[in-house]
């Protein structure tokens, strides 16, 4: 496929008017599930809102694909530690779907502190008839009862209920980032700064700790985990990615303890490159195993980068996200842009990788011809059937037709999380507190 | 029973049948757990027509109901009809055989178990079958998991073309992509098995076990371990090398440190399985393996086994396996580097001296139950101390004595008081091994020391410890060395001190016996009712209604009742009430 012209929006986006939008309504994570019929989205304000794709039908057949509301519920409210006097925000750090194991849908979401199992199932049908009520929910006189009536069920409209099925807590002291559910269906990881606890998913009141980096004295800390996945389909091994740009991997089958690594993916260090700054934007905010197990995705503050994992030493492909930036650290720093924690996805062959910008723009690179284009998710082409144009941010001072500047680029409007749907060339942007669902043109 | 004209009888019924749905869970409960009741008074047509369809469209609910609905299931037959009838109950147990949640579906699952027997053969095949079939070949995870227990209760019953149908889909199950079904198979194959024809075992069985073993799922493979032992008690001794003892060998070097756990921790029921000559040649080299693994965890589950590995090895080469192959390993663990090795060591190692004899445990044992007495963890002395008792039986305790008492007072002292707690709890068994004498002279001050310990709970278990004491040296040596220390703490000028006086007459009067309590003890609880602090006045109440029924009748008249009676007019309120509730229990008023 071919991104660049073809990408046509045609689904609807869920907008929320800018003028009214509040804290709580930002996006804080997008996640297709396994088959890509479901899209969830976490916000700051602790909900949970659920799309589900639209069946085909043959009348409208272009409406294929559009992704409408499924269910919306509260996940997590705003807490307060009494013991530590912390307030413990509702955000939603991430969702993860769990593979589907009957006809209800399965995820976990997780805030800083507590990670939640929800179940969302579909309700049709009503028990009718009570023995002591009459039709009209009268009272009826006892002895005026001469049969039993056993309840009937009957059709209702289809109700979708999320319910809260296990309740993860009391396991992290520092503020969870990641959470990566296991290819053996039986256990996940949730990580936060310093550790990495391993839970079963039916167990809630114990979690082993698998990888521990607190220093006997926090003065001597250097490092944090920034986040951390299983392999797709090797039950035994995980990556996590550090704030020192490296990756390491470990193999849950040597020891029941993973702090000793068993590969460690890191490039050394331009020293003609080395500024001030140099440490702050290597730290890498995301690492994602591609689809097949072979590759690891890492974004840092710059740069989207590939690694085999079969090579340590340095990355196989390194993408530059928005190098026009570099000369603009300083007040990236000034205004905390630099420590915005960008996320990025494989597309469904693994052949394609998004994440995120400034300016509402986002970024694909096709790792085979290397072609690359900027996209900008905006309300003019969130009409249905608009087609994306790629823009340009122009570095020089001559700015062509179409072209924006860097100094004009808008850095409260980033995009930080995306989706790719696990199999078609749909995506999912949030733009703060706006979901953009593209498509890959039909027909 | 219905039809009749404004029933009272049917009142009852129709709450119960109106509150299955009712919105409090625990209602619902309630009526669940009644649902015999509800069918019995609909009778065996509605039952059938009317309430189990109802109940077969519940799975909406909490899993509580749910599983308290599967168990009700389970011995649903009578109330349907009979074994003519029990089919109508496959529905709603096949329904919840597929629910997310673990517990419903094995209590489904162990419910249709448990009416499969009830099927006729016939029925077995046209309807129970069918179900297993369809479970087995469902679009979910969860009904594929729940088949795989249901193939072993229907295979003894059913014609030879169904038989060689489950065995086809047992295969298939136990290829299945998701891990989890492969798991639930895993670890049904042994009973299984079981229920196989030995050919069968060996044709279809055994290619199961070596594929399941070999599974990319670390967890798939570790259940394939336990399904291993199963298999090998049912093969003869001649096919066990070939069949399945090299997986039982990969699965004890597995590369995953969990497998080699599961190993070790099935480790004595392997050994049964397999028999004495696999075991000499086979498992001790794997037993070594596993106590020197390089994984914690599996060293500590194979440290846990030592003893009983020990016992069970054949007779007649046991002492010279254990000398030359297992205590060097042992001697090892005694200073491995992790904590839990070491205690699951310390917790077996004494039963060694019994097997080994009094030679070898004075020469070899004893240095390294010295070693242990002495390990920087309390946990690791605690389970030397708390199995004083094997070792006790052959070489006598005062070969101990000497390292124990150091170890046994650091315990006491700890700062952690649950080590305080384990240690006074072995006190008793400590004082009957070492005797009087020895207890007097070096542990007596300790376990007077702990009655003023900054925690309730250690204060509480000294007084209950003192009476332990009291029933193992009688009377005679409470008046003369206890005694006169508690009542003494009468005087303490901390009022908890006081109470703890108060609680050790509570627990000694009955072992003391009423001459000691009517002599020494009563006079002091009557003096403390003047206590200024309430807590122990109504204490004093409390412990004369306890130790009332050992006094004589005139003492309680004479000494105890004004007493008594004194304080049901105090100006507390817990005093008067606990003094009311003494007069009225003891029969004062």
């Amino acid at each position: 496929m071919d991104e660049e012209i073809d990408t046509r929006k045609i689904n609807n986006s869920f907008l929320r008017d800018h003028n009214y939008a509040t804290e709580a309504d930002i996006i804080s994570t997008v996640e297709f599930n396994s088959t890509g019929e479901l899209l969830a989205t976490g916000d700051k304000g602790g909900r949970v809102v659920v799309f589900q794709r639209e069946q085909e039908s043959k009348n409208q057949p272009h409406r294929r694909g559009e992704y409408n509301v499924y269910s919306t519920f509260q996940s997590h409210e705003p807490e307060f530690d009494y013991l530590k006097s912390l307030e413990i925000e509702e955000k939603i750090n991430k969702i993860r779907w769990l593979p589907q194991q009957n006809a209800a849908y399965f995820l976990l979401s997780t805030n800083d502190k507590t990670v939640k199992l929800w179940k969302i199932s579909e309700r049709d049908k009503r028990p009718e008839g009570y023995n002591l009520k009459d039709e009209e929910g009268r009272i009826r006189d006892p002895t005026t009862i001469t049969t039993l009536r056993v309840p009937v069920l009957r059709p209702m409209d289809l109700m979708v209920e999320a319910t809260p099925r296990r309740i993860f807590s009391n396991a992290h002291t520092y503020h969870i980032n990641s959470i990566s559910v296991n290819s053996d269906y039986e256990t996940y990881m949730s990580t936060d700064d310093l550790r990495i606890n391993l839970w079963n998913l039916e167990i809630t009141n114990r979690s082993f700790n698998i990888v521990d980096i607190k220093p006997a004295n926090m003065e001597e800390l250097t490092e944090v985990i920034t986040a951390a996945e299983f392999h797709p389909n090797q039950c035994n091994t995980f990556v996590y990615s550090s704030s020192k740009g490296s990756i390491r991997l470990c193999d849950m089958r040597t020891s029941a303890l993973c702090d000793n690594h068993s590969k460690l993916f890191e490039e050394p260090e331009d020293p003609s490159n080395h500024s001030f700054f140099s440490e702050i934007i290597s730290s890498i905010s995301d690492v994602k195993f591609s689809h097949n197990g072979r590759y690891l995705m890492t974004r840092d503050y710059l740069t989207v980068k590939v690694w085999d994992i079969n090579m340590e030493s340095k990355p196989l492909e390194t993408y530059q996200v928005h190098d026009y930036l570099r000369s603009k650290l300083c007040s990236l720093y000034e205004n905390d842009c630099i420590f915005d924690k960008f996320e990025c996805v494989w597309n469904g062959t693994d052949s394609v990788l998004m994440t995120g910008s400034y300016n509402n723009f986002f970024r694909m690179f096709d790792r085979n011809t290397k072609r690359d284009v900027t996209l900008e998710a905006s309300r003019e082409n969130s009409k249905p059937r608009a087609i994306l144009k790629p823009r340009k941010v122009c570095v020089g001072g001559k700015r062509r037709k179409d072209e924006i500047s860097v100094d004009s680029l808008d850095f409260s409007k980033k995009i930080l999380h995306t989706a790719w749907h696990p199999n078609e060339n749909i995506i999912a942007v949030a733009a703060t507190n706006n979901l953009y669902i593209f498509q890959d043109k039909v027909n | 029973m219905a039809g009749a004209e404004g029933d009272d009888s049917l009142y009852p019924i129709a709450v119960l049948i109106d509150e299955l749905r009712n919105e409090d869970v625990q209602l619902r409960l309630n009526s669940i757990k009644k649902l015999s009741t509800i069918a019995l008074a609909l009778g065996v047509e509605r039952t059938r027509t009317e309430l189990l369809p109802f109940l077969t469209d519940t799975i909406y609910d909490e899993d509580e109901v749910l599983l308290a609905l599967a168990e009700q299931l389970g011995s649903f037959t009578v109330l349907v009809g009979g074994p003519e009838f029990v089919h109508c109950l496959l529905p709603p147990l096949e329904s919840l055989a597929t629910v997310e949640e673990t517990v419903v579906r094995d209590k489904a699952v162990e419910s249709l178990q448990k009416i499969s027997q009830e099927h006729s053969p016939v029925d077995l095949e046209v309807h129970f079958v069918p179900l297993v079939k369809r479970l087995a070949s469902g679009d979910w995870f969860t009904s594929r998991t729940s088949a795989c227990g249901l193939f072993s209760v229907c295979y003894p019953r059913v014609s030879s073309t169904v038989k060689a149908e489950i065995r086809q889909h047992f295969r298939t199950l136990c290829s299945d992509d998701t891990p989890m079904v492969r798991r639930a198979a895993s670890s049904k194959l042994g009973e299984f098995a079981k229920v196989l024809e030995l050919d069968y075992v060996k044709s279809d069985i055994i290619p199961l076990f070596t594929a399941l073993a070999s599974d990319e799922q670390d967890s798939v493979r570790l259940l394939a371990v336990e399904a291993g032992v199963s298999i090998a008690t049912l093969l003869p001794q001649e096919d066990l090398e070939d069949l399945v003892m090299p997986t039982l060998r990969q699965a004890a070097e597995d590369k995953s440190w969990r497998v080699r756990y599961m190993v070790a921790d099935k480790f004595s029921e392997l050994q049964k399985a397999v028999g004495p000559e696999i075991t000499k040649n086979d498992l001790v080299p794997a037993f070594q393996n596993l106590l020197k693994d390089c994984e914690a965890e599996v060293r500590t589950a194979a440290a846990n086994k030592v003893k009983v590995f020990c016992e069970s090895l054949p007779e007649d080469s046991r002492e010279t396996i254990i000398m030359t192959h297992i205590l060097p390993c042992v001697k090892e663990l005694v200073s491995d580097t992790n904590q839990h090795v070491k205690s699951a060591l310390a917790s077996v190692i004494m039963g060694l001296s019994t097997i080994l004899g009094k030679d070898n445990t004075v020469e070899h044992l004893l240095p390294l139950f010295l070693v242990q007495l002495k390990d920087e963890y309390p946990e690791v002395r605690l389970n030397i101390i708390s199995n004083l008792d094997c070792v006790n039986e052959v070489i006598g305790i005062r070969q101990l004595s000497q390292s124990l008492l150091p170890a046994i007072v650091e315990l006491a002292e700890d700062a952690k008081w649950r080590v305080r707690l384990a240690i006074i709890e072995y006190m008793p068994l400590l004082a009957g091994q070492l005797g009087v004498e020895f207890f007097d002279e070096k542990l007596n001050s300790l376990c007077m020391a702990w009655l003023i310990d900054h925690v309730y709970a250690i204060r509480e278990a000294a007084t209950c410890n003192l009476m332990k004491l009291v029933e193992k040296f009688g009377a005679e040596w409470a008046q003369n060395t206890i005694v006169p220390k508690v009542l003494g703490m009468a005087n303490d000028s901390n009022y908890l001190h006081r109470m703890t006086t108060l609680f050790c007459i509570n627990a000694l009067s009955e072992v003391c016996g009423q001459e000691i309590t009517t002599k020494h003890m009563l006079p002091v609880v009557l003096k403390m009712s003047t206590d200024q602090v309430a807590n122990v006045r109504f204490n004093v109440a409390r412990c004369l209604q306890k130790i009332g029924p050992v006094l004589d009748s005139s003492a309680l008249q004479a000494d105890v009742k004004p007493v008594l009676e004194k304080l049901a007019t105090d100006q507390d309120m817990d005093v008067k009430y606990f003094a009311l509730e003494a007069i009225s229990v003891l029969d004062l008023a």
